[in-house]
């Protein structure tokens, strides 16, 4: 009972904020976006164990493939991707929202197809050497793309701005991600309480253990990735439309920035938790809107030594800590258990 | 009976270190096999060369009348064919119902099965295995927390819970208090004849495995020394000589 | 295309470039396999991998950069880098790299490219975005008709590092603490029950790590280019080249080494400089394969 009443507040907050915070429905947005990819990385961070630095590479992907598909709706890419042409490009209302759903759905499952194909042949890796792995195809994909004419190489892409109201689009914008964040929390939420979220907890403490019984560990650790991809997929194609224009460098395949970021969200939160990736999105997203302003050019070094502090200091995170503190919230009444089923018997 | 584990010819060495050569043992569907030998004599590589840990330089390994010297561990023990470890490996961070409900056989599992939560039949069966091993009333502990022996017991119990054909078991009795020695005993022989799983089992405990094995083989310095039934094999004076001689 | 083509021709047709390019390759290989060897140590004995390696080849580059700037001998910027790198990696490993060692390989891999983050960022905001290098005033020497050219500065660079690295390894073998770091890295405990103080070995370790970078940068910024961003794609290198030799050896790093310069300046030729970078990491990809197939065979992982 407790539970559906924190949980209707939540979904009554995330569909009012827009409305009492219409300064900030920008920053909101990149705050579901932040808790999209942090969901998504603690899926095979978290509770797999591997620790990929490359999902960035699924939000780039993802916005390059929507924006091919968005233009290719109404035009010829390499045209339009020409800026030397100076043509002037202008989709109708049926071209951009057909866009941004066919441009989502093809960013989603191409996506999960790259997850397949790349994990095949990194998920051997393990520990560190997937991350590095993983680390080098984002750099490797970042560094050809942009030498790419066919989607604009170094200079990326611009798309048509939301037709309609400035402040509509902000709204709408708003919802997509919102809806999206939404959709990943009741997915994971729904997939660790299955066998498969059991079987990705078990590689995740023991891989060896779980193939001596038998578990078929390559794929569980692509259909687990995939799914991830899936998601951060389309949460890059909103993101292309969104922001209008995107380079490959600095804002696709942003290695450094929201790349790292979402590793961050998730130690700072709780690795291998459900809320905490959340919590960990929200709170670095938060710190980040306040004070990254004040920092003066330092903030890179702030967010690196943020890196290096949590990392080192309080790597299991809010829900780590609150676990520690107080175990009950979390079901672990250990010892009493074992009282009352000694009891029965 | 018919063979279900038939090892050729196999060799191994590790360097120089000549662990297992030319070895050819079987393994009877639905009996007991035991495999003994003084420390060092090759034990532990003939079980990994079965299971898949390491590549094997000579010889064929057959399951069910099928190579498996070329394949991967998961792939082996997709077929059926399961060990449990000398050191055990449970999943520590988890309470011991979790470590039973993870090892449910994934092999038999459709798309669907695997997407779905765990049935009551499932928990039951969990129950019912920990309870076989004695472990019913440590359930909810986490099982990073049991003493060496259950969580020997532990593993053995999640190896139930996986319905494999064959189960390798890599001294079962090493660190188990002697008073629960013969409960083990008894414990593997049912699972024997009430659970049809066929066992090859290394042991030290000459006791336990001349109660249990129908057929036993013995290693010294990495060559088969002797085979036969349990009272062929204790008069066997090369066995006694090579056990003499390792101390 | 057809450029890649013309390009790959061109490579038949005039034998000569293929010597240019490989006299290249080897010249600014010999450099990386200098910091993989460093990587393999901290590797090898403390089990941390250093994603901040190429941030210290870096940082080293900057500061013989700087001094020369106020009027130094480039030269000497070599010994400065590496006595102030050492310094840099001592205080870095007093601070973090102490506190990760023994805990699970992401975390000190994540904590050192957070350093790897703060030291490229605060390069930025001191020296600017800017690629730098040193001119040295020595003659290029010309062979082939011309076609080949080699400047004295590189090779000056080359035998600076083949000194530095002639160095570390002859330390590593004959002195006390060389022979305290060799043994904790084969058992950590037996060496502490010996009475070693490995808390002292790691962080000589270390240090001594982040001078050999800070000395190779000091010797790439003669002979090559240096920005704060190129840091990433050194530590890539390194874990390429270590990768594919393995730990402890030596001839597979010098080997590697050179191969990675060699193969980088044939995929600058082919494609053209934009893909230079993109052809560092897809080396990494490619060695992980290999090594992975290798490994399949053997019917392990890579771990």
């Amino acid at each position: 009972m407790n539970k559906t009443l924190l949980y209707g507040i939540l979904i009554a907050g995330t569909i009012i904020a827009p409305f009492i915070l219409p300064d900030y429905r920008t920053q909101l947005a990149t705050m579901w976006l932040m808790i999209i990819v942090a969901l998504t990385w603690d899926m095979t961070g978290g509770q797999m164990g591997y620790n990929s630095l490359g999902n960035i590479f699924f939000y780039g992907t993802g916005m390059y493939v929507a924006a091919v598909v968005g233009i290719s709706l109404a035009y010829n890419v390499a045209d339009y991707t020409n800026a030397a042409g100076g043509g002037i490009y202008k989709f109708t209302d049926g071209q951009y929202f057909g866009g941004i759903f066919l441009g989502s759905i093809a960013a989603g499952l191409f996506c999960a197809a790259c997850a397949v194909i790349i994990g095949w042949i990194t998920f051997g890796l393990r520990g560190p050497y997937f991350a590095i792995g993983t680390l080098g195809v984002a750099i490797a994909a970042g560094e050809l793309v942009s030498n790419w004419d066919w989607v604009g190489g170094g200079q990326g892409i611009a798309l048509p701005v939301y037709p309609g109201d400035f402040n509509i689009g902000k709204i709408f914008f708003y919802f997509l991600f919102a809806g999206l964040g939404c959709a990943v929390f009741i997915f994971v939420k729904w997939l660790y309480s299955t066998r498969f979220g059991a079987a990705m907890n078990a590689i995740r403490d023991d891989e060896e253990k779980a193939e001596a019984m038998g578990i078929h560990t390559l794929r569980y650790k692509l259909i687990a990735w995939a799914m991830a991809a899936f998601f951060v997929g389309i949460a890059g194609a909103i993101s292309a439309f969104q922001l209008i224009h995107f380079e490959p460098l600095e804002t696709a395949y942003q290695t450094i920035n929201l790349g790292i970021f979402m590793v961050v969200c998730v130690l700072l939160g709780g690795k291998g938790t459900l809320w905490g990736p959340v919590i960990g999105a929200i709170m670095f997203h938060v710190f980040k809107e306040v004070t990254w302003n004040y920092l003066l050019g330092w903030q890179w070094v702030a967010l690196g030594a943020l890196i290096v502090v949590t990392v080192v200091y309080f790597q299991d995170g809010v829900m780590g800590w609150l676990m520690l503190k107080r175990p009950e919230w979390f079901g672990m009444k250990v010892e009493q258990k074992t009282a009352s089923a000694e009891a029965v018997k | 009976m018919n063979k279900i584990i038939e090892v050729k010819d196999v060799s191994k060495s590790y360097g120089g270190v000549v662990a297992n050569k030319d070895i050819s043992i079987e393994v009877q569907e639905g009996g007991i096999t035991g495999l003994i030998g003084p420390n060092g004599s090759g034990k532990t590589t003939l079980f990994n060369s079965i299971v898949g840990y390491h590549p094997i330089d000579g010889g064929s390994i057959k399951f069910q009348n099928q190579e498996i010297s070329k394949l991967q561990v998961q792939d082996i023990a997709r077929l059926g064919l399961l060990r449990t470890f000398q050191q055990t490996r449970i999943y520590g961070a988890m309470d011991c119902v979790q470590n039973m409900l993870i090892s449910l056989p994934h092999r038999k599992m459709s798309l669907n099965d695997m997407f779905s939560r765990n049935t009551k039949a499932d928990y039951e069966k969990a129950d019912r295995l920990l309870e076989f091993v004695g472990l019913y009333e440590k359930r909810f502990l986490r099982s990073g927390s049991l003493s060496f022996g259950q969580q020997k017991l532990l593993e053995f119990a999640m190896a139930l819970m996986n319905e494999p054909t064959v189960l390798l078991l890599d001294e079962p009795t090493a660190g188990i208090n002697p008073t629960l020695i013969n409960g083990l005993i008894d414990r593997l022989r049912r699972a024997n004849t009430e659970f049809g799983i066929t066992l090859f089992i290394i042991e030290h405990n000459m006791r336990v495995i001349m109660n249990m094995a129908d057929k036993m083989y013995c290693l010294a310095h990495g060559e088969l020394l002797a085979e036969g039934t349990p009272d062929e094999i204790q008069n066997d004076q090369r066995v006694i000589d090579a056990y003499l001689g390792a101390h | 295309m057809d450029q890649v083509l013309g390009n790959i021709d061109l490579l038949f047709q005039f034998p000569v470039v293929n010597v240019k390019i490989l006299m290249d390759g080897l010249m600014i290989g010999a450099l990386f396999a200098v910091a993989a060897y460093g990587l393999a140590l901290v590797w090898g004995v403390m089990n941390v991998k250093n994603l901040a390696q190429g941030d210290f080849v870096i940082a080293g580059g900057y500061v013989s950069w700087w001094l020369a700037q106020k009027g130094l001998p480039p030269l000497l910027g070599v010994p400065i880098a590496f006595i102030v790198l050492w310094g840099v990696g001592w205080v870095l490993y007093k601070l973090v790299i102490s506190r990760v060692i023994g805990r699970d390989l992401f975390t000190s891999l994540l904590a050192t490219f957070g350093i790897a983050i703060m030291i490229a960022q605060i390069l930025n905001l001191i020296f600017g975005s800017d690629t730098q290098s040193i001119k040295l005033p020595y003659d290029t020497l010309y062979f082939f008709d011309g076609f080949v050219d080699v400047p004295i500065a590189k090779l000056i660079g080359v035998i600076m590092a083949a000194t530095l690295a002639t160095g570390v390894v002859v330390f590593m073998k004959k002195s006390r603490m060389g022979q305290a770091i060799r043994a904790t890295a084969q058992d950590p405990r037996a060496a502490r029950v010996m009475g070693i103080d490995t808390e002292k070995v790691y962080a000589f370790t270390f240090s001594l790590n982040s001078a050999i970078c800070g000395a190779a940068g000091a010797i790439i910024v003669m002979v090559w280019l240096i920005q704060p961003f190129y840091g990433i794609t050194y530590s890539i290198r390194s874990f390429v080249i270590v990768t594919a030799a393995g730990l402890g050896n030596l001839p597979g790093v010098i080997a590697a080494g050179l191969g990675i310069g060699a193969l980088e300046q044939y995929g600058a030729h082919i494609f053209g400089i934009g893909y230079q970078q993109a052809v560092a990491v897809l080396l990494l990809l490619l060695v992980l394969l290999v090594r992975l197939a290798q490994q399949r065979r053997n019917r392990q992982v890579l771990q």
